[in-house]
């Protein structure tokens, strides 16, 4: 809410912490006001309630107090100690206190007017001894059990409320779920700043935590369900429909890893940020065009993180190597992360829980959930749960490689009908049967924003990892397989025979020419020796004229002589 | 003192109380009456003021305000409220028969 966050009025607030919460909430809990968490038994309240606190003191500086209505010190250390917290450090730093108020209805007797000032007295006191700013009151309901006199408890609880409020004390209130109402004893209505519920239902024998903000008092919060995750780091809150739609839009092209996909697109390669679907049927090395993904990235100096669901880390990096694909060097070198999750284990939501918090913590570049179709359960389900991781990634920039076996067939599944229109491109590969062999195929069914080639091509697992062959398009249609070896053979004859006849043509010509030109100069011989005779004819005349003229003066002369 | 403190019937009662309010005035009062006409000579009354000393409600488990606590004879037992009722007050200390009706 950035509006609100230039109002000067904006409600502080008190920050828990715990991952994911604080961002539902815009901040956290209602600073110096109490907070009502409430949930049926084993859904996390004084785990929350601690985590609050010890997050408090640790990462706020704000010394905390316990008031334990139900477990005893001693037990509350212990139970926390897996996540790391250390209580007994904290109390002997003076940062937390800890009061296990016990409550033995079998000791207590009432007799005339009495109030509670005992408890704001113990209260006040553990306060004012650290300089307390988080208080944490579990379970107070308990008071109910030990009072028969409810008008005193009801108004000294009110009190209670008012009190830590005046004291500026950010609170927590643990309340257990009631049939009809919050709370068994209404403590709702005491609380009205901000209510949180936490959940616990088991669908399929598959547990699922869930946490909601049912009010907030001056703030506004996010009012979804969200999933929460319990474990040995404590409480994550998965604000998953928090993300946005307004993302970071990528125009940076990314290599699949294999050059020859890479040319089937008209940039060469797929957009940063996007998701990228590789579905086929088993067998037609889906998770060997992730690892070719993986490999690209990660030698480009990029961080990828792999959701494996069927395999584990161990068989991915051997089954690489047969493709010649080194992937231990970049886990070794902290590139590569493998996260092995058994689809059964959990619930839906928990997976994405615990998705997102990985994704949080290893900050990746590319993400490769091999394979989606792990996920069972309801298609509607399935398919919100995939739009959030979706939106998880795209929220962050990452590269999403999803691969999907399908089934034998033509039909596509419903499901990955649905999954397919998220996807921002679809590899589809096949397997075709035909001459009593099999031949895998691969075409682009879609790359968004980009031209594609819209070609079957065969490809072939090698030594060196996916290799795609030219297809052979031809008048008879795409050939593949020996199918395609056989018509090339016979196309190569049959060139050869092309090219064996156009020689001979060439050489005939040749010889033809030859001929002519011989007749030419033939020809020309004759004629130049008919030019040679009639020349030497001329002569002849010629010198027979002179002689003749000569001849005919001599007469003339000798005529006019003798006359 | 300590040797009374032995005897079965001796009474050792704290009574918590939170500054001069009228509860706890009442209570303290109702107590002293009680114990003087039940209990003479072998009572000791120990009131205990949460405002100034407030460390002291967390040992002895103080909740409610006012808070008598027999801690002896045993066992220990606690009565929450101003003591206005005279009769459960003899019935939660256990305090049957006044001294002379034995």
């Amino acid at each position: 809410m950035p509006a609100d966050a230039t109002l000067p009025l904006t409600l502080a607030k008190s920050q828990t912490g715990i991952v994911g919460f604080d961002e539902i909430t815009l901040g956290g809990l209602p600073n110096g006001r109490p907070t009502l968490i409430c949930g049926s038994a084993g859904c996390g309240k004084t785990l929350f309630a601690t985590t609050f606190l010890v997050n408090g003191i640790t990462q706020y500086g704000e010394p905390g107090v316990f008031i334990s209505f139900e477990e005893r010190e001693h037990d509350l250390v212990e139970n926390v100690a897996s996540l790391g917290f250390d209580l007994n450090h904290l109390i002997a730093t003076r940062k937390l206190a800890i009061d296990h108020v016990r409550v033995e209805r079998a000791e207590i007797e009432e007799n005339g007017e009495y109030d509670l000032e005992g408890l704001f007295i113990r209260i006040g006191f553990a306060v004012d001894q650290i300089g307390a700013k988080r208080v944490v009151l579990d379970t107070v309901e308990t008071l109910f059990a030990g009072f028969t006199d409810q008008s005193i408890l009801r108004s000294e609880l009110r009190r209670l409320f008012g009190w830590l409020k005046d004291r500026d004390l950010t609170t927590i209130i643990t309340g257990e779920r009631g049939e009809g109402q919050l709370t068994r004893q209404g403590l709702e209505e005491y609380v009205s700043d901000c209510v949180v519920l936490l959940d616990n239902r088991v669908t399929d024998q598959v547990v699922t935590r869930r946490l909601r903000v049912v009010k907030y008092r001056g703030s506004a919060h996010g009012t979804n369900e969200y999933p929460f995750l319990i474990d040995v780091d404590g409480i994550t809150v998965l604000p998953i429909t928090s993300s946005g739609r307004d993302v970071r839009v990528s125009t940076e092209i990314v290599s699949s890893g294999i050059p020859d996909l890479d040319k089937m697109t008209r940039r060469g390669g797929f957009f940063r940020g996007s998701s990228i679907l590789i579905s086929g049927v088993a067998g037609t090395g889906k998770t060997t065009f992730s690892m070719h993904a993986v490999n690209a990235a990660c030698s480009r100096g990029e961080r990828c993180l792999y959701f494996a669901l069927e395999e584990g880390p161990e068989e991915i990096c051997r089954n690489a190597r047969s493709i010649g694909l080194d992937l231990r060097q970049y886990i070794e070198a902290g590139l590569l992360r493998f996260e092995a999750l058994r689809p059964n284990l959990y619930g839906l939501e928990m997976h994405l829980a615990r998705m997102h918090r990985d994704l949080d913590r290893f900050k990746p570049d590319v993400v490769v959930l091999d394979p989606l179709s792990a996920f069972r359960g309801p298609t509607f389900e399935v398919h919100a749960t995939l739009l959030r991781m979706m939106d998880l990634l795209k929220a962050r920039g990452i590269t999403g490689i999803f691969t999907s076996l399908t089934l034998d067939g033509e039909q596509t599944d419903n499901a990955e009908l649905g999954m397919a229109s998220l996807m921002d491109a679809w590899i589809r590969l096949m397997d075709i049967e035909a001459n009593g062999e099999r031949t895998r195929t691969l075409y682009i069914i879609k790359a968004r924003g980009m031209s594609h080639s819209n070609q079957v091509r065969e490809y072939q697992i090698t030594d060196n990892g996916v290799v795609l062959i030219e297809a052979y398009l031809g008048p008879e249609g795409v050939l593949t397989g020996t199918a395609r070896l056989t018509q090339e053979a016979r196309e190569r004859s049959a060139q050869k025979r092309r090219l064996e006849a156009m020689e001979r043509r060439k050489r005939d010509i040749a010889r033809r020419r030859e001929a002519i030109e011989r007749q030419i100069a033939e020809l020309q011989a004759s004629i130049r020796a008919e030019e040679d005779e009639t020349s030497m004819l001329v002569s002849e005349d010629d010198a027979h004229e002179d002689a003749l003229l000569r001849s005919s003066a001599l007469l003339a002369a000798r005529r006019g002589a003798a006359e | 003192m300590s040797d009374l403190t032995a005897e079965p019937d001796y009474y050792q009662l704290r009574l918590y109380v939170a500054g001069q309010t009228t509860k706890s005035l009442a209570a303290v009062s109702n107590l002293k009456r009680v114990c003087e006409a039940y209990l003479p000579g072998r009572y000791e009354i120990n009131v205990i003021d949460l405002a100034q000393d407030p460390q002291l409600a967390a040992s002895d488990q103080i909740l409610a305000i006012p808070t008598l606590v027999r801690r002896l004879p045993e066992p220990l037992k606690r009565i929450i409220g101003d003591l206005s009722n005279l009769e459960k007050v003899l019935i939660g200390l256990n305090i049957r028969q006044k001294p002379g009706e034995t």
